[in-house]
């Protein structure tokens, strides 16, 4: 029967080895080869714009690359689905943004504020998702499709 | 009780139970503003709400972690806490950083980032609170008479927890690698140091509550927290799939996580198997409720429905919706919500030395919050379900979507009002046991 010794050195054994591989893989994973994301292609107005994005706390009702909070629609592949203009509306609009009764927080950004977000949405939207960006965004797909036809 | 110490625990537990009310508050106004209910928008907006509802559970369950720790860790050290003036400094900063963090989301002032929204400079502050916290725990700990393995896993657990904040402050350009080591803190937390937490505390209500050897129950810790890092560290990759990383996290994410149910299946057979081999039968029942229904309660929320939507190939469809918050709000609920109101069951009676061990307002807040939580965890479930489908298979637009799927958010206010008059219960009793004292001192019973 296994002992209490036996036991920890489970516990300490496993733990080890796995956070060593984690480690590993997250170094590869990060590596130049395998960027997925046009890191080079992050300029300081797509820098400008994750601030923005970050100081008004738009993943608390948004989502992007899947990640957020569910109550208003996911940002991946925005520019391609509603077209820049529409998107930059929203953004600098003075009042609530209302479509079908949900409202969003009237920021009322400056034309500058919108053009840093819109650079950051459109770095995102050319991010290698493993798959994730044709299924988030049927929309832009079908449009992509249509183009390409 | 067996040192006067351990009554700083209560004020902890005190502090947990107000802002368990403040997040269920949170909660509401989230729940009307979906089925359009939102008269509070221009004061609490979504994002604020939303984040003061993530935010207040996270610390009213760190201080629940802490008011346990602070009532363990003497009884396992077998000496008085090395400093109680300086606990409370600890929980009055705590309490200073919580509620400067939960004005400031009112008023624009956080980060941004999903969890971790506290702004940068209230980040400091928690770091000194958590190292004064800590410097606490390891002092009594090293300075005590034995160094049991329930409080060395609690204190790891701790220690682990603290030192995985850090990645979470590191500044990032790439909304990509934000994200990456943003998971680094949270699912770091959640599904690994937060379980050396949840198992530390365990141990200890399962070694007092069944009376079985301390020493089988620590083997099988062990073992418990080794199949939690085992799956749970290189699970983390189930964050990774679809947020522009390497395809690798799909096999190695999709193949751990798969396996972090284990942990959660081990801890459940382990509490209710040690249940039935105790012959001590403790009289604190609703204690008893709790630890079991903790480690059962998990399995499911943390366990299953987690492992419902992990595996890649379904991932790439609820990733991003419903489904989650599904998963989220059953998994915490079981693993940790349920773990600090079992200590504070247990340890409650001991410190007041009024011994309501098993009163019907007790058994009731028990059933009533979990058959309301289990309710509110298949509206969102039926709600998550529908969403991918008409969104994603259906193409169908978001709003579109979020207003076929709204009857579920009234079958989840309504369930959440029962979940509401449990958590009420169960701080009437809190309130009812009155304030802790040395009165309450017992150096001779082992209960």
């Amino acid at each position: 029967m296994l002992s209490k010794k036996q036991a920890r050195a489970f516990f300490l054994g496993g733990t080890v080895v796995t956070f060593l591989i984690f480690i590993g893989l997250t170094i590869f994973s990060f590596s130049k080869s395998q960027d997925q994301t046009n890191h080079e292609g992050i300029t300081e107005q797509v820098v400008r714009g994750k601030v923005l994005w970050e100081e008004n706390n738009c993943m608390g009702c948004h989502t992007i690359l899947g990640e957020g909070a569910y109550y208003a629609p996911e940002l991946t592949k925005v520019l391609d689905r509603r077209g820049e203009g529409y998107v930059k509306a929203v953004l600098m609009s003075p009042i609530p943004w209302n479509p079908n009764g949900r409202k969003m927080v009237a920021y009322g950004f400056t034309k500058e504020e919108a053009d840093d977000l819109i650079a950051f949405f459109d770095w995102i939207g050319g991010i290698d998702l493993n798959g994730f960006d044709t299924v988030v965004s049927p929309l832009a797909k079908d449009k992509i499709e249509r183009n390409k036809n | 009780m067996k040192y006067k110490s351990q009554k700083v625990a209560y004020w902890f537990f005190a502090f947990s139970m107000l802002l368990l009310v403040l997040q269920i508050t949170y909660g509401f106004i989230m729940g009307f503003a979906r089925i359009g209910f939102d008269g509070l928008h221009e004061f609490i907006p979504f994002n604020t709400a939303r984040a003061v509802h993530t935010n207040l559970l996270v610390v009213w369950l760190l201080s629940g972690f802490m008011g346990a720790a602070y009532y363990i860790i003497p009884e396992e050290a077998q000496r008085e806490l090395v400093s109680v003036k300086l606990a409370y400094v600890q929980l009055i900063s705590l309490a200073v950083v919580g509620v400067a963090a939960v004005i400031g989301y009112h008023f624009n002032w956080w980060e941004g980032r999903k969890f971790l929204e506290i702004p940068r400079q209230l980040d400091y502050l928690v770091v000194v609170n958590v190292l004064l916290f800590l410097g606490l725990i390891l002092a009594t700990l090293f300075k005590g008479k034995r160094k049991t393995t329930t409080a060395l896993v609690l204190t790891m657990g701790l220690l682990f927890a603290a030192l995985l904040y850090i990645p979470g402050m590191l500044p990032f350009d790439s909304q990509v690698t934000d994200s990456f080591f943003r998971w680094w803190v949270v699912h770091l937390w959640v599904e690994g140091v937060w379980e050396l937490i949840m198992g530390g505390i365990l141990s200890f209500l399962l070694i007092k509550l069944t009376g079985v050897d301390r020493e089988v129950i620590e083997k099988w810790l062990y073992v418990i927290v080794g199949l939690t890092f085992l799956s749970g560290i290189l699970g983390t990759g189930h964050h990774y799939y679809y947020i522009g990383v390497n395809k690798i996290w799909l096999i190695v994410g999709g193949i751990f996580s798969a396996l972090e149910p284990l942990a959660f299946l081990a801890m459940a057979l382990f509490a209710v198997n040690m249940y039935r081999k105790g012959e001590k039968k403790h009289p604190n029942k609703i204690a008893l409720f709790w630890t079991l229904g903790s480690a059962i309660v998990s399995f499911v929320g943390a366990g299953l429905l987690g492992f419902a939507h992990t595996l890649p190939q379904t991932n790439l469809y609820t990733h991003g919706t419903l489904v989650t918050a599904m998963h989220g709000h059953l998994a915490f609920w079981g693993a940790y919500a349920m773990i600090v109101l079992a200590i504070i069951s247990y340890a409650l009676p001991n410190m007041t030395g009024r011994k309501l061990y098993d009163s019907s307002v007790g058994r009731a807040a028990f059933w009533m919050s979990n058959v309301g939580m289990i309710g509110m965890t298949v509206a969102f479930g039926v709600a998550g379900v529908a969403q991918v489908y008409l969104e994603r298979k259906f193409k169908m637009d978001f709003m579109e979507v979020q207003a076929e799927i709204s009857i579920h958010f009234v079958v989840l206010i309504l369930c959440a009002t029962l979940f509401t008059v449990g958590i009420i219960m169960y701080i009437m009793d809190f309130i009812k046991h009155g304030k802790p004292t040395d009165e309450a001192l017992d150096l001779e019973s082992d209960l």
